[in-house]
């Protein structure tokens, strides 16, 4: 046991060495970081709740991508239908469905075929399951379509990865620095971004559907009337963002919508001096805008941002330039964010914030400060014990145990890992159990000497039965840590991380490096008598 | 240099004999901890309960906590905790969870805000809504079953299913006493919690194990000694290394409580109370004498040992 062939040794140390050295990359310089070699390029990061900054977890919520899918549904089976020159009456959702009654009874079989066409397979045609999305059933002269649970999950998830997309544009809008964007399970975005003290804008620039669309204002009723019987078919009322809020009458179908946008700019009104906000359409928007325009001069149009009408302009001659502004009483800020938000584009569904820490810089640097002293203290107690109780096999153990926390270290630099105060707490515990191989080590060792054994025999026999109980019993909290990996998030893992990451080290130092030094040791002073 | 030496060679303490007392005193503190959960309930933080927690501080002694109460009961938010933390005018304020699903809890942190104004520093702000709390409130239930239950496996197929048994036992009791700990304390019982728990069973059984570790080789060497005596030898002959690292596990616990700030404070006292004071404990006095009740003999391992392994024995062959 205590033998060492000359390249186990070097091994061994080169290993250790070049572990702790991995650490360098993260002390340095951010310029002189960027001038490593690529693959040396890896570092600590430290957790939100040591550099301070905001962690905030979206939700796509199912029922609201039932809402999307089911309204996509009614638009479409109306453009069917007339397409088709199919008579019907009372198309709209009805609880998870959409439902609509064909006039002519001889037409419905016809209809039918016509709206099984809406049904499309799951996970698009290329990924041909044989599933369709949607259940289309005729009872009657009654047609129903209604999503199936599978094909809400598979749009579910399709959302999340398309609004992931729409929330890295926005939030790369905001000009901080190194935000992180991650899905977190089916349904959740999680979005770290370091630095930021406040939310709030964040919160509210996510917080926004931001579906634009331009939209023909109905004069042929009054708002107060249409309120109290019911809005004429093809129409819905709105209302304005003002206090109180007006009611419009405007038709559902849209002249143009925020899709067919190609940049939005915040600026301000030439003549009002007041915010605004200034965009272009693409051509085809263009040209959809500019034929809408001729035909009604003279009627109002309503811009509608999330089901709230921003505001009612009166056509007053054909726009066919390809741009145009919106006013709405904005301040600077508000004219900012929703240039922001008309750029980056519209989320496919609302996204809810469920869950939200944030941690401000003061309190950041203070718990940077506390883990550190915790470190030092802890580690210089421990090394202060273990050279009393053990004299020179105490140093051996502290010079492990030493390399053992480099080694942590460089291994989670090298991982690239996030480094918590939990984290911080994983690796003073470490030192805590290292120092416990190297415990059972030198009791074995003791025991074996006090059996009668001669010195080296003590050391060699200590070693062989003492590093199968290490094993054995670093085994089973390396589960523990495995567990709390799987299961925490955020900080918890941080801590998981660190601690699982120092049992594998601390194994390790145990079976080579304490072994090894040892060995150098015994070979060097030839002892007669167990020093410990 | 004369080394310290804690525990004197060659101890003869008859811990068997002892679990006439630490039995009883144990199923004692069990039931009492399992009222204090019944009784008082846990200190659930807003992870596993919902709601807004904000840390915030008065610059220059500005802090007048009778106001800061008197704004924020003007929001009418329900149930809110105002409590003055240190002398540097930080207050920590909870808030419980709001009725009115998740944009609920989010308008509480903008309330708040424009009730306490720009003068303070925000130090921390959370908010946990009623989803997110319930799955991590079943993930951390889940994760101790989990682990409990695959440190199981692994015990049972490294040694016998009575040392399976024995340490789950033992381990048991280690977590129902920490729970009773933090209930009778009322400590904050939020996700950081639920890793001292893990960190708790993994520690102990970390100890448990190197005794057992021990009494497995002797049931191998000593074929005709007495079980109890055999486990007291056992225990003894591994006393001096349970103490030494006891104390240091003690000494880097003990710098965390003291120096690691508040964010982990409640994960360094139930630390301190399980691995310190309740985790050697169990190895010692509970885990090793159960093996008694669960009928280990020598004829255990001989039995498992059987035919096979000739060669581990040669190797553990006794010294003398």
């Amino acid at each position: 046991m205590l033998y060492f062939s000359k390249w186990k040794a070097l091994a061994t140390v080169v290993f250790s060495a070049v572990m702790c050295l991995m650490i360098v990359p993260s002390l340095l310089s951010p310029a002189a970081y960027d001038s490593l070699p690529s693959f040396l390029q890896r570092k600590i990061v430290l957790g939100l709740d040591l550099q301070g900054g905001s962690y905030i977890v979206l939700q796509v919520e199912q029922s609201e991508v039932r809402k999307a899918r089911l309204e996509m549904l009614r638009d479409d089976a109306r453009r069917v239908l007339r397409d088709a020159r199919v008579g019907y009456s009372g198309l709209n959702i009805q609880g998870d469905s959409v439902q609509v009654r064909i006039r002519e009874g001889q037409d419905a079989e016809a209809a039918l075929t016509q709206l099984r066409t809406l049904a499309q397979p799951i996970g698009g045609a290329l990924a041909s399951s044989g599933q369709l999305d949607t259940d289309v059933t005729r009872d009657g002269d009654v047609i129903s379509l209604t999503p199936t649970s599978t094909g809400i999950q598979a749009r579910t998830i399709q959302a999340v990865s398309q609004s992931i997309e729409i929330v890295r544009k926005r939030i790369d809008q905001l000009g901080t620095t190194e935000p992180s964007i991650q899905r977190q399970g089916s349904d959740r975005i999680q979005v770290q971004v370091p630095g930021l003290q406040d939310p709030s804008r964040l919160k509210a620039l996510l917080g926004q559907t931001a579906k634009l669309s331009f939209r023909l204002v109905d004069m042929s009723v009054n708002p107060q009337q249409a309120l109290q019987t019911r809005p004429p078919a093809g129409t819905e009322i709105l209302y304005s963002q003002d206090q109180p809020p007006v009611p419009y009458v405007v038709e559902q179908r849209a002249l143009v919508q925020g899709e067919d946008l190609t940049d939005a700019q915040p600026s301000f009104d030439p003549n009002t001096r007041e915010p605004v906000v200034t965009f272009r359409f693409n051509s085809n928007g263009a040209r959809r805008f500019a034929e809408a325009t001729q035909q009604n001069v003279g009627r109002p149009f309503a811009i509608v941002l999330d089901n709230q009408v921003i505001s009612a302009p009166v056509i007053r001659e054909p726009i066919t330039g390809g741009s145009g502004q919106i006013s709405g009483n904005f301040t600077v800020q508000q004219a900012n964010d929703l240039a922001i938000l008309l750029r980056a584009g519209a989320l496919p569904v609302p996204l809810q914030v469920v869950e939200e820490r944030t941690v401000g810089p003061g309190l950041g640097a203070d718990s940077i400060r506390s883990g550190v002293m915790a470190s030092i203290v802890g580690a210089l107690a421990v090394a202060a014990f273990m050279i009393a109780t053990y004299g020179l096999f105490g140093v051996v153990a502290v010079l492990a145990v030493a390399v053992n926390v480099g080694m942590i270290f460089g291994a989670l630099a090298m991982l690239g890992a996030t480094l918590t105060l939990p984290g911080i707490a994983g690796v003073v515990l470490t030192v805590g159990i290292a120092v416990d191989s190297n415990v059972l080590i030198y009791e074995r060792i003791r025991e074996e000497a006090r059996a009668g054994r001669s010195a080296i025999s003590a050391i060699d026999a200590g070693f062989t039965r003492a590093l199968a109980t290490i094993l054995d019993s670093n085994i089973t909290t390396f589960i523990a840590a495995a567990v709390l990996f799987y299961i925490g998030s955020g900080p918890v893992r941080g801590f998981a991380i660190t601690f699982g990451i120092g049992i594998i080290t601390t194994v390790f130092t145990a079976f080579t490096l304490t072994r090894l030094m040892v060995s150098l040791w015994v070979r060097w002073k030839r002892p007669q008598r167990v020093p410990i | 240099m004369r080394l310290l030496r804690i525990v004197p060679d060659d101890t003869k303490f008859d811990f068997i004999r002892f679990r006439r007392i630490s039995f009883p005193i144990s199923a004692l503190l069990s039931i009492v901890a399992l009222v204090a959960f019944f009784t008082l309930g846990l200190n659930f933080g807003i992870d596993f309960k919902g709601g807004t927690l904000l840390e915030v501080r008065y610059p220059n002694q500005t802090l007048n906590i009778g106001d800061v109460r008197s704004k924020l009961e003007a929001l009418e938010l329900g149930e809110v905790q105002i409590q003055e933390i240190g002398s540097d005018g930080e207050v920590l304020i909870r808030v419980a969870q709001q009725p009115g699903g998740e944009s609920a809890q989010q308008a509480v942190v903008g309330k708040v805000r424009a009730a306490l104004g720009d003068q303070v520093e925000y130090r921390r702000v959370e908010v946990v809504g009623p989803r997110v709390s319930q799955e991590l409130l079943s993930y951390g239930i889940v994760g101790l079953m989990l682990a409990v239950f695959c440190i199981l496996i692994y015990l049972w197929f490294r040694f016998e299913w009575q040392f399976a048994l024995g340490a789950s036992i033992a381990n048991f009791h280690d977590i129902v006493l920490t729970i009773g700990f933090m209930a009778i304390f009322q400590i904050d019982f939020d996700l950081t919690s639920v890793a001292a728990l893990l960190t708790i069973l993994g520690y102990s059984l970390n100890d448990t194990i190197v005794i057992y570790d021990r009494i497995r080789e002797m049931l191998r060497r000593y074929k005709k000694m007495p079980t109890d005596e055999l486990l007291n030898q056992s225990i003894n002959s591994t006393l001096s290394r349970s103490v030494i690292t006891h104390v240091t596990v003690t000494l880097a616990l003990l710098a965390l409580v003291l120096f690691g700030g508040r964010a982990i404070h409640s994960f360094s006292i139930t630390m301190m109370f399980g691995v310190v004071l309740v985790g050697t404990y169990t190895s010692i006095f509970i885990a090793s004498p159960l093996l008694i009740y669960l009928g280990v003999t020598t004829r255990t391992m001989a039995e498992k040992d059987g035919a096979e392994d000739k060669r581990e024995q040669r190797a553990e062959r006794p010294a003398r």
